[in-house]
């Protein structure tokens, strides 16, 4: 019973990562349709920066809020130079620019700061979260953060008029721009909050799998699973999504003979596919309802 | 009595295709016109030109300042609110996000919850509906829905597109009356452009009528109702 708990706990706190990276990759599709297989790279490069900032002695929390902003803006560029450019363009040319975005910064990265896999530090320390075994204050510290960034991003869009303009601009982008909201910015400061949580996964997940240019692959596929599990449609969704994901990985891992670490990946793709054939839209997807 | 919306030479374009074919009309301070033609005349076209929606070339001009290479975004901000044909509503959200997003540019906070409240009064509906999701009112709720969203603007100038499509002929009259006391009480001048000519002629006091992307007649509205045969082979009623 206790393996059970401990696998459920720290599922939750690997889940609370995929639940920032789904609701990365849900954001941006809201907006522009297409899903951002750079996610991962982009958070990966973000988290190198405040590697590089620590190394230069600035603090844990000075580096985070740095990269945070240094995120926000890189996110509001690549928009405003790649993918606004793009926007009227083929599906297929949008992804070969995902797919030449990861390279560039999957690259970029390998150069600046090379392959060799570092350490990354935790702000929480390691030890036994409140003297319990069952899970570490990391751990704890990824749940607490991501659920404060929820709850942030919930009054965000619910209660602020830049929330509300940014909704109204991803569901009816015309109507939106007869109001008066200029949906191009609203698209950018999209990429731009994305690319910022994007970077809170990337600098939470670095200390468990280290810090390397391939660190955010497998989480990346994980925070599409959790994307499509919740829903493409939904950002609540893709945050439950995200959660059961990491207790599916972990429970799986543990029970079902012969899965181990090493097929952990391909649960997450089985896990895509097993949605997408049975409930393509997912948990929380919108069947939207309309009167005509 | 002043010019408020003056178009000229009005050409637009889809691709290709030319719609509109030189179109030139005025609208005073205060009025509501009507433009009226058959499918495919180019009034919806006449509309998204305004709004700069659409490619054109011409002279739009509102309040003496030209309107022409301002973004939608920004055409709004001088007071034009615009209810595009199936009324754009946002069905995912509640009748009352609805009518703050009409609002959207506007700084008054105070002026805006008030102006709820107002809409409120106007359409009694929308208060006992408003934590619904749009998308789920009827289409007359809707239609009215979406003539509080562009009231929210406090607009100078309402631009209608077919209001009454797809409404039953009495719902479509209560929205007609609620138009005109918009008109008469808020001093909010109204563009609208209908298939039903008889009830927009009614309602309306100026009138202009489209045919292939060109005005062949315009005149009183009174004065184009009464006259038997320019409503036989223009408005077929």
């Amino acid at each position: 019973m206790e393996l059970f708990t401990n696998q459920v706990l720290a599922g939750i706190a690997t889940g609370a990562i995929y639940a920032c990276m789904a609701l990365a990759v849900v954001m941006i599709y809201q907006a522009i349709d297409h899903l951002n297989f750079a996610q991962g790279e982009m958070a990966m490069f973000s988290t190198f920066i405040s590697w590089q900032l620590m190394q230069w002695g600035v603090s844990y929390w000075a580096a985070f809020i740095i990269t945070l902003a240094f995120s926000f803006v890189a996110g509001i560029a690549i928009e405003r130079i790649l993918f606004k450019p793009l926007a009227k363009a083929p599906v297929l040319t949008n992804v070969a620019g995902f797919i030449a975005l990861f390279a560039i910064i999957n690259s970029s990265a390998g150069l600046i700061w090379d392959f060799t896999i570092k350490q990354y530090p935790t702000p929480f320390g390691s030890a036994p979260f409140l003297g319990s075994q069952l899970i570490s204050t990391h751990q704890a510290g990824m749940i607490g953060v991501t659920v404060l960034l929820l709850l942030g991003l919930y009054f965000f869009f619910q209660y602020t008029r830049i929330g509300l303009a940014m909704r109204a601009a991803a569901s009816v982008p015309e109507s939106a721009r007869l109001v008066g909201i200029n949906t191009s910015w609203m698209i950018a400061l999209g990429w731009g909050m994305a690319t910022a949580i994007g970077s809170i996964a990337g600098m939470l997940i670095a200390p468990v799998v280290f810090l390397e240019p391939n660190m955010m692959g497998g989480v990346l596929i994980y925070g599409f699973a959790a994307a499509v599990l919740g829903g493409l449609s939904s950002p609540f969704g893709a945050v439950v999504g995200g959660f059961l994901v990491g207790v599916f990985e972990n429970l799986a891992g543990t029970y079902i003979p012969g899965v181990g670490n090493e097929l952990k990946l391909p649960i997450a793709l089985a896990l895509i596919i097993s949605v997408l054939v049975v409930k393509p839209a997912g948990l929380f997807g919108r069947h939207i309802v309309k009167r005509v | 009595m002043t010019t408020l919306l003056n178009v000229k030479d009005l050409r637009a374009y889809y691709g290709q295709v030319q719609a509109l074919h030189g179109l030139s009309f005025s609208l005073n301070e205060g009025s509501l016109t009507t433009l009226l033609g058959a499918n495919g005349a180019g009034k919806t076209t006449t509309l998204r030109a305004i709004c700069n929606m659409v490619r054109s070339t011409g002279a739009i001009e509102f309040d003496g300042k030209p309107l022409n290479n301002r973004s939608t975004e920004n055409i709004v901000r001088y007071g034009i609110a615009h209810v595009p044909q199936g009324r754009g509503t946002f069905t995912n959200m509640t009748v009352e996000e609805n009518l703050q997003l009409g609002a959207i540019t506007r700084k008054d906070s105070a002026g805006i919850v008030s102006d709820i409240e107002r809409m409120y009064a106007h359409f009694p509906v929308l208060k006992q509906r408003h934590t619904q999701q749009a998308g789920t009112l009827s289409g007359g709720e809707q239609q009215m829905l979406a003539v509080a969203r562009a009231l929210m603007l406090r607009p100078r100038l309402m631009l209608l597109d077919e209001p009454s499509f797809g409404l039953a002929p009495l719902v479509v009259r209560d929205l007609f009356g609620i138009l005109g006391k918009i008109n008469r009480e808020d001093k909010v001048s109204i563009l609208v452009v209908e298939q039903n000519a008889q009830l927009a002629l009614e309602l309306a006091d100026q009138a202009y009528v489209i045919e292939t992307g060109r005005i062949v007649m315009s005149g009183k509205a009174k004065d184009i109702a009464n006259n038997e045969e320019i409503r036989k082979s223009y408005l077929g009623y």
